[in-house]
């Protein structure tokens, strides 16, 4: 079948992908979903009910440190969590299924071809004995059955989608012979092959220069405009989010704190921990130096009883010791999960 | 890439050169009289003299030297005390049992240890994971000619499967024509087929023997890379781009996990053919083995310092060979 040279542009009412064009539709719907990692001798759990939500066209950003979960959350979407770790609870919709459901046979016809992923390291996430060419030409031809001058012809179009000049020196290339913007440009024409309905992008721009940074950033931006992709962009940089995401999420070992549009989240944090985030920035405008959270974050299987950010948190009282807050909503859109919201937001 | 292996050829002759002032001096100190070989020890003092004199044994050491390296750069590697052949020709004519009965080893050798080691990386922890790891400290503990001799009891002795250490073929039958010199592709080149069954059932053991020996590290170096491989970013991106198991198992992991695999090939060979002269004993092989075994029980200074110069020659040339490989496999190594 002649696939169309537009079809990375598909309308956005294409009858193939239900529910991108019914606006209360989400494209993706976490809810509760616990994650843990078991070892002969111990299970740590480390997600702990994590809810998330993405609608069509929307991009959503997850935040946190290190180790608070983003990287798991993603894994555990398109069923690719390290063989030590398991699902134990909850669901992930993706439209009207439960991927949790589905054999690794289903998951693996989703992954590639409806959600894709990219990934930190650009250049170390292309087989270094491969060309960006082989790579292209092999992904065609497992999920669009695409071959000979049609794959090649495709593949050039999606290196040139991506913003590569030159496609076809491009395809001719070695992962080590590319920069790593490039590297990443070819990653999200890889990811992007079989135009899925969802991009998962764990710290896309994390290893790359800040110009470079800005530049992957407008690419992602253009093919939301483009194709209304829908993105989780998961990152621990607040620059990021604010150039790039409506929503955002805040992580902190293992669970969400805070979910609000992303101009809220900038004007009125409402989690002690949001706050701290976000005044460990550096500002050109700020003279007093940057303030950053006391403390670490706990060991997930030493988690605090609680709140999990009582230990750090200024506020913590007795409550926040004993009782785990849950999310809840402190204005449209805007859910926090701590005991004493209220109190603070004054 | 031509200059560069010419390059590498020239390196030969330092190499070499550093090898022979090696075994000149070690043949020299270790002990055991060459003329004992020459003479019989009914032979007059007299006589030891005059033949340690025009063998030119009486010479200064520095002046036998030259005289070898003069010799050696004419092709002349001396004669062999014990046969009374030119040692160049006595080699040459023991190098291809030798190869032949090596390249089978190792060619059964990579056939089981590389899925094996596969296997083994894919389901790790499994029961195929412990016998890989079993079988491998079997094949590194046991001796090779210890095996070789429960081998040839087991399988000649008690049950009548394979011909009795014989050689490269029956003695009742005669040798294939000459083309290769490998007696297998020599008979079945020239439609030999009694030849072709009798030198594969001679083989058949001595190879299995060795690449028993030979498959041990070739499991494990598989197994360490394809897991490395298997963990690395790339396969976890191309199951992010749901590409099917198969492909990323046995193309974008192996095609990474070879590279490592193929210098271990190199060095499992060299020490190949280290066993062979074990083995070779054991089962009348008539190669190189056999030959410098006779050499050193003999002190056969000129016969044991060809066979390491020809050794040495065979393991930088199996070393280039890698290094080529690893420019054609990897495109990260250029010239």
């Amino acid at each position: 079948m002649e696939e169309p040279a537009t079809s990375m542009l598909r309308s956005v009412n294409d009858p193939l992908r239900p529910g991108v064009n019914s606006s209360g539709e989400r494209v993706l719907s976490i809810e509760g979903l616990r994650v843990e990692f078991r070892l002969p001798d111990e299970s740590t759990e480390v997600l702990c009910g994590v809810d998330l939500t993405a609608r069509p066209g929307e991009i959503v950003g997850v935040v946190g440190e290190s180790g608070s979960g983003k990287t798991v959350a993603a894994l555990a979407v398109v069923g690719l969590l390290p063989s030590a770790a398991h699902v134990s609870g909850g669901s992930v919709r993706f439209f009207n299924e439960n991927l949790l459901d589905l054999d690794s046979r289903q998951m693996r016809a989703i992954r590639g071809s409806r959600i894709s992923m990219i990934f930190q390291n650009p250049r170390a996430s292309l087989n270094p004995v491969f060309t960006v060419g082989r790579m292209l030409r092999e992904v065609l031809l497992v999920h669009s059955g695409l071959r000979g001058r049609k794959a090649t012809v495709r593949a050039q179009e999606l290196l040139a989608d991506v913003g590569l000049p030159d496609p076809s020196a491009v395809m001719r290339r070695y992962p080590h012979q590319l920069s790593g913007g490039m590297a990443q440009r070819a990653m999200i024409a890889l990811a992007l092959s079989s135009s899925p309905d969802l991009l998962l992008a764990d710290e896309p721009t994390t290893a790359l220069d800040v110009t470079i940074q800005h530049q992957i950033i407008q690419l992602l931006l253009r093919l939301r405009k483009r194709q209304n992709l829908t993105q989780i962009v998961i990152t621990h940089n607040f620059g990021v989010v604010a150039e790039l995401c409506d929503r955002v999420a805040v992580m902190y070992a293992g669970a969400i704190l805070e979910e609000a549009p992303v101009g809220r989240i900038f004007e009125a944090p409402g989690h002690p921990y949001t706050r701290g985030l976000l005044s460990a920035r550096a500002r050109v405008e700020q003279s007093s130096g940057i303030r950053s959270i006391p403390g670490q974050v706990p060991e997930l299987k030493n988690r605090p009883t609680g709140c999990s950010f009582h230990p750090r948190c200024e506020h913590a009282r007795d409550i926040c010791r004993v009782s785990t807050p849950r999310l809840e909503s402190s204005a449209p859109n805007h859910s926090i999960a701590c005991h004493r919201w209220r109190e603070l937001a004054q | 890439m031509a200059a560069f292996v010419a390059r590498r050829i020239l390196l030969l002759i330092p190499v070499l050169l550093g090898v022979t002032v090696v075994t000149f001096t070690l043949t020299r100190v270790i002990p055991g009289n060459p003329i004992d070989l020459m003479v019989s020890p009914l032979a007059s003092e007299e006589t030891r003299e005059r033949i340690a004199e025009n063998a030119g044994l009486n010479d200064p050491i520095w002046i036998q030297y030259l005289r070898y390296i003069e010799g050696v750069t004419r092709g002349d590697f001396g004669d062999s005390f014990v046969t009374n052949q030119p040692v160049l020709d006595d080699l040459t004519s023991r190098f291809m049992p030798t190869f032949e009965l090596t390249l089978f080893a190792m060619l059964l050798a990579i056939a089981l240890a590389v899925p094996l080691g596969i296997a083994a990386a894919v389901w790790r922890g499994t029961w195929i994971d412990h016998v890989s790891r079993l079988l491998a400290v079997f094949g590194v503990a046991m001796p090779v000619f210890w095996v070789s001799l429960v081998a040839i009891y087991v399988f000649f002795f008690l049950l009548h499967w394979l011909p009795a250490p014989q050689g490269r073929i029956s003695v009742m039958i005669p040798p294939p024509d000459r083309i290769s010199g490998l007696y297998t592709i020599d008979s079945l080149l020239t439609g030999n087929w009694q030849a072709l069954k009798s030198t594969v059932q001679s083989l058949l053991m001595p190879a299995a023997v060795l690449a028993f020996a030979a498959m041990a590290p070739l499991a494990r170096i598989t197994r360490a890379s394809m897991i490395e491989a298997l963990e690395s970013d790339y396969t976890r991106a191309a199951r992010s781009l749901g590409l099917p198991e198969s492909s990323i198992v046995f193309r974008h992991a192996l095609r990474n996990a070879i590279l490592p695999l193929i210098t271990m090939i190199a060095i499992v060979y060299g020490y190949l053919l280290g066993g062979v002269v074990l083995v070779e004993n054991v089962f009348a092989w008539p190669g190189l083995g056999r030959y410098v075994y006779n050499a050193i029980a003999s002190s056969d200074y000129p016969a044991l310092q060809g066979f390491i110069l020809y050794s040495t020659t065979v393991y930088v040339l199996l070393f280039l060979l890698v290094d080529i490989l690893y420019v054609l496999l990897d495109p990260r190594v250029r010239l």
